[in-house]
């Protein structure tokens, strides 16, 4: 059975992997658009769409914290005054790089099946050494961990009613964990806390900064399914304030009326 | 000679396991050209395979712990016969030799206190095994690699060496082949240090990869050097029985140090039914002393599952042929029922690895099957003590492919600490040899194309003889008769049947090419294999008497007589052995009175 | 006794797959059926290993796509009577059958820095912490065989790219080295452009086939990357050093 030399697979595509390659990169990539066009739709929408429970009970995490200035024209939507920094810091996140150079660059698209590109300089160049910011944007996505935390607490508590809870409340603090669990996770966080020391016996702080980094390698082991659970909450979570605040569905919760 | 790629150097090193690597790294800091050759690829050697540490006299966890320890423990080890000043030296300097490869990288556990942690080991009385886990060797040789590459010495990797070229009675370079192409290449040196490794390829169940076919104890006994204790052969006690396909594979001695203990089919500890009276004041007798030593070393005694190797692979052999044996024909090797699964699987990766992916066994569960296998050869060129210096001029060596540091039996963890002091040696005596030589000494080119012609034989004759058939056949007959319980007329008959072998060999026919082809490469190495097992043979039929590696059930007790003398062997230009006894040398007073306790 | 079909590639680079039937017995891996292959019906088959036990990484291949070690691969894991393709590592130029020129890798080891580590302390210990090396500890388990570097498409793909990368199997010899508690070499010496880290986009094919189950990419890559952030790239430090005038 004599075959040429391209057997040996210099084609696009071709592998002797045997089993479903592509499977994984099909369904990473198809989740992936699900939420960007369902998050475009949603944030670029905003004014059209309510995002907002009345007195604020439920507020969509899209625009968390709610930046509003007076001089924007009405169809802008605030969820783009707040989006960038979530968008960047998933963009440029370890996982997603690898998510989506494998999807959509097919770079490669699986392991040991040939990439297309007839060329290829990885993260040296333009656009992709913008990969580098993504420790600016874990410094944002710092503080986005207490807003959200608080957007979530608010919840718990409806102006002329008191303590209560709601679906809405359960959504947005399970929302608030994982998007901590994801952050915590961060391997620039990891790094940052301690990656970049070499004796951590030395000082007491560096022990503690030692085991912080032992918990946070705890979540960066697991930062694929924290970064997909996070990714699907959120947009659940934004989809039900909406549904909410449009009074499309009731939001079943133990405050006396509707909310 | 116009069909020869030449190289010329100072010191060529043959050999690029942990004391190959060790001369060369020594000879070239020492400014002599160097190079080194293996026949694999450089950092694959069989030094990876060793697991549980490399034992000095630290004193780290036991501050008890110094070189007179050590080396009584060695010596006795060995059953008194190892050369007294490869032993001393060998404990004396196994310390700066671990401290160096921590220089030059590696990474052993730690102690509390930051220090290198020891392992306890058979026939070592205090923990003294410097550890990575259960990956020493592999740690050992990418240090040392690492280190080889930093000095920018001349590596030749996949490169068999097949004679050492002689001017007169003195060394002049080395023959050998390119794997990949068959292609002759001709070294001219002024001196070689021989770091060929083992053995134990010749024997059917072995824990050796298929490099271990005795070339370097072949090309010294072709070059004229004397040969020592080429009758101790070490069956390591653990080796796995099951499935087929892996048996022989090494089960390190670490999982007894860490608590693990050996079980006949019934369940019992038989191994306080074998403690030789040797090591009886200090082997527990109950199995709750030894229980008790793994923790309390002042009041316990240590568990007889750490007797010395040979002691334990005699018991295991004696169950198994009692009828007391596993399933697959070994004993049990139970971890699981007495550490907590973390600690095996921290203390334990690889075999846990190992057992989990070839055997299906979880050792944090199961017990493990083991039983013996052949795994170092104690014997081996003679070598001066301080140089390494073999009776043929510019000839060194070092590690297992020299004979006298471990005497009739080697304890574990003695092997690695071999390698680095004594590889250091005889890179420093072979440099000094070279050093001290005007020029490189003269060529015999018939010497070289005479190997040109026996290489090609294989490919022209009408033989009809496959070189793995006769390996086969070879390996069988001397795992059957010359193998742990050796007689006088089994192993007559290992004779006749290596003669039978060797005329056999002559018509060997390989196919294909001289591009990497594994059948004639075999096919070269079967004549090594046959001389090495002629030499082992002839050795252990001198030997009447039981000592350490070497056990014969015509003669099973040991002997005074042969307390005092190697066994030598020779071989000459026509291919006729000699073997000889020769007296030990002696041992002086101040070390002798280490002794006297006893 | 089952028997395996295999598909072996035989020959240079214009090669071809030839069919074998082989007989085997229970527990063998797919070396051992290689080794009775050359032993009854090939004999001139090459094949490379040493240890056939997982610890000297010779005996790399592809087997149906996918690099391996051949030692590790139980028979078993193939369902019988299924065709089992066994290729060279392509990436690099085959010597003949199943064994490859690895010494570009060599050379990648060679351009690595040296470790130079501080003087011992006064009793001739270097004391070091195990959680200062258990880092460096995982990364010493590599066994060279080169899977990384063969599954790795920077170079798989973009043979051209050899120049300028030093591949997976090296980016962890550098975070060793980078990370040894007592090294003094500069931060920069270890994340230097000259060894491509920036080729590498952390798809992670590496990490799924280290046959050490190394984390080549999240403990070894991505620290290095970051590091490279702390020298060029940290907002906070850049500022940082500003303030101080330092760096
Ligand atoms: S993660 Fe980087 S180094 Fe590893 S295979 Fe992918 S591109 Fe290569
Ligand atoms: S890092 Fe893993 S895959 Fe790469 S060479 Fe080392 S052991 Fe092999
Ligand atoms: S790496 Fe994924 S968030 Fe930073
Ligand atoms: S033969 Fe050593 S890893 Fe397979």
């Amino acid at each position: 059975m004599a075959q040429a030399s391209t057997a040996l697979e210099r084609r696009y595509g071709d592998t002797q992997r045997t089993d479903r390659w592509w499977l994984e990169p099909l369904l990473v990539g198809s989740g992936l658009l699900i939420f960007v066009v369902y998050s475009t739709v949603s944030g670029v929408l905003g004014e059209y769409w309510a995002f907002e429970t009345e007195h604020g009970l439920y507020l969509s995490p899209f625009f968390e914290p709610l930046i509003h200035p007076e001089f924007l024209p009405d169809w802008f939507s605030p969820a783009i005054l707040i989006l960038w920094a979530p968008i960047g810091f998933r963009t440029t996140c370890y996982y997603y790089r690898r998510a989506y150079y494998r999807a959509y660059f097919l770079s490669p698209p699986a392991c040991a099946v040939r990439e297309p590109a007839g060329s290829y300089s990885g993260e040296g160049v333009f656009p992709f050494v913008l990969q580098n910011a993504h420790r600016w944007f874990m410094y944002v996505a710092l503080l986005f961990i207490p807003i959200l935390w608080n957007g979530a607490i608010r919840s718990f508590w409806l102006d002329g009613e008191g303590i209560g809870i709601g679906l809405g409340s359960v959504l947005l603090t399970v929302n608030a964990a994982l998007l901590t669990m994801y952050t915590i996770g961060c391997h620039s966080l990891r790094h940052w806390v301690a990656g970049g020391l070499n004796q951590f016996s030395r000082t007491p702080l560096r022990r503690l900064r030692r085991r912080l980094w032992e918990i946070f390698t705890i979540a960066n082991e697991h930062h694929r399914l924290w970064a997909w659970t996070s990714l699907i909450i959120v947009g659940v979570t934004d989809l039900y304030v909406h549904l909410v605040a449009s009074e499309v569905v009731t939001d079943p919760n133990t405050w006396s009326g509707p909310i | 000679m116009a069909d020869f790629e030449t190289h010329e150097f100072d010191v060529l090193v043959i050999g690029a396991g942990g004391a190959g690597l060790r001369a060369a790294i020594e000879s070239a800091v020492l400014g002599q050209r160097t190079a080194i050759v293996c026949k694999s690829l450089l950092g694959k050697a069989h030094t990876v395979m060793a697991e549980g540490g490399i034992a000095a006299a630290l004193s780290n966890v036991y501050s008890e712990d110094n070189w007179r320890v050590h080396f009584r423990d060695t010596m006795r080890g060995g059953k008194m016969l190892n050369n007294w000043r490869m032993a001393q030296l060998h404990a004396q300097e196994a310390p700066d030799r671990v401290r160096e490869l921590e220089e030059w990288g590696a990474l052993f556990d730690r102690t509390e206190d930051g220090r290198i942690l020891q392992r306890d080991f058979g026939g070592h009385r205090y923990a003294r095994l410097a550890h990575v886990g259960d990956r020493t060797g592999l740690e050992m040789i990418r240090t040392l690699q690492q280190r080889l590459v930093a000095l920018g010495v001349d590596v030749f990797q996949e490169l068999t060496v097949t004679r050492l070229l002689t001017d007169g009675d003195r060394i002049a370079g080395a023959v050998g082949y390119w794997r990949d192409s068959g292609r002759l290449v001709l070294f001219r040196a002024k001196a070689v240090v021989l770091a060929t490794g083992g053995l134990g390829k010749i024997w059917a169940i072995t824990s050796n990869s298929w490099e271990g076919t005795g070339d370097g104890h072949a090309l010294a006994m072709y070059a004229g050097a004397d040969m020592i204790d080429m009758e101790f052969v070490q069956f390591h006690p653990t080796g796995m029985v099951w499935p087929p396909s892996v048996r022989g594979i090494l089960v390190t001695e670490g999982v007894r140090g860490d608590g693990g203990t050996l079980r006949n089919q019934s369940g019992e500890r038989f191994m306080f039914r074998y403690i030789p009276p040797m090591f009886a004041a200090e082997t527990a007798d109950s199995e709750e002393e030894a229980d008790r030593w793994y923790d309390d070393r002042q009041h316990a005694r240590r568990t007889p599952d750490l007797l010395p190797r040979d002691e334990v692979a005699r018991a295991i052999n004696a169950e198994v042929r009692a009828g007391r044996g596993s399933p697959h024909g070994g004993v049990f090797l139970d971890i699981a029922s007495r550490r907590p699964a973390e600690y095996i699987k921290r203390r334990l990766p690889s075999m846990y690895h190992q057992f989990k992916e070839l055997a299906g066994v979880d050792i944090t569960r199961e017990p493990m099957e083991v039983g013996p296998t052949c795994h170092y050869a104690m014997g081996g060129m003679r070598v001066d003590a301080e140089t390494g210096a073999s009776n043929v001029a510019g000839l060194y060596g070092a590690g297992e492919v020299t004979g006298g540091m471990h005497g009739s039996n080697r304890l574990g963890g003695n092997s690695l600490s071999d390698l680095v002091v004594f590889g250091r040696r005889a890179g420093m005596g072979a440099a000094q040899h070279a050093a001290g030589l005007q020029a490189v000494p003269a060529l015999d080119s018939s010497q070289a194309s005479a190997c040109d012609e026996s290489m090609e034989a294989p490919f022209r004759g009408d033989g009809k003889e496959n070189p793995y058939t006769l390996h086969r056949e070879l390996q069988d007959l001397m795992q059957v008769n010359v193998g742990i319980i050796r007689t006088d007329s089994d192993m007559r008959a290992a004779l006749a049947g290596i003669a039978g072998l060797r005329e056999r060999a002559t018509r060997v026919k390989v196919e294909g090419g001289a591009a990497y082809n594994p059948g004639w490469h075999l096919a070269i190495d079967l004549g090594h294999m046959l001389t090495v097992a002629e030499a082992a043979t002839r050795s252990a039929l001198e030997r009447k008497e039981s000592r350490g590696g070497h056990t014969r059930d015509d003669f099973p007790n040991a002997s005074g007589e042969f307390a005092k003398v190697n066994v030598v062997v020779r071989r000459a230009a026509d291919g006729a052995f000699s073997v000889s006894q020769e007296s030990l040398p002696a041992m002086p007073a101040e070390l002798q009175r280490l002794f006297e306790e006893d | 006794m089952p028997t395996a079909h295999l598909r072996v590639w035989r020959g240079t680079d214009d090669g071809e797959y030839v069919e074998y039937e082989v007989e085997y017995d229970e527990g063998m891996v797919v070396l051992d059926v290689v080794h009775r292959l050359q032993a009854t019906q090939t004999p001139d088959l090459a094949v490379r290993w040493n240890c056939k036990a997982g610890k000297c990484g010779s005996c790399s291949a592809e087997i149906n796509g996918k690099p391996r070690l051949q030692c590790m691969q139980r028979m078993e894991l193939y369902p019988e009577g299924e065709t089992i393709t066994l290729a060279p590592l392509k990436t690099f130029p085959i010597i003949r059958d199943l064994v490859t020129n690895v010494a570009w890798n060599y050379d990648q080891a060679r351009a690595m820095p040296e470790l130079r580590l501080r003087p011992a302390d006064a009793d001739g210990n270097r004391r070091m912490a195990q959680i200062d090396i258990d880092r460096g500890q995982e990364f010493h388990k590599c066994i060279e065989c080169y899977i990384c570097q063969d599954v790795c498409h920077v170079i798989r793909d973009h043979p051209e790219n050899m120049a300028g990368f030093a591949g997976p199997r090296f980016f962890v010899q550098l975070a060793s080295i980078a990370m040894h508690p007592l090294d003094t070499n500069t931060r920069r010496a270890t994340v230097d452009h000259g060894f491509g880290l920036d080729y590498c986009n952390i798809t992670k094919c590496c990490t799924d086939v280290c046959p050490e189950g190394i984390h080549i990419t999240d403990n070894a890559i991505i620290p290095l990357k970051e590091r490279r952030v702390d020298e060029f790239h940290d907002p906070l430090r850049i500022i940082a050093r500003k303030l101080t005038g330092r760096g």
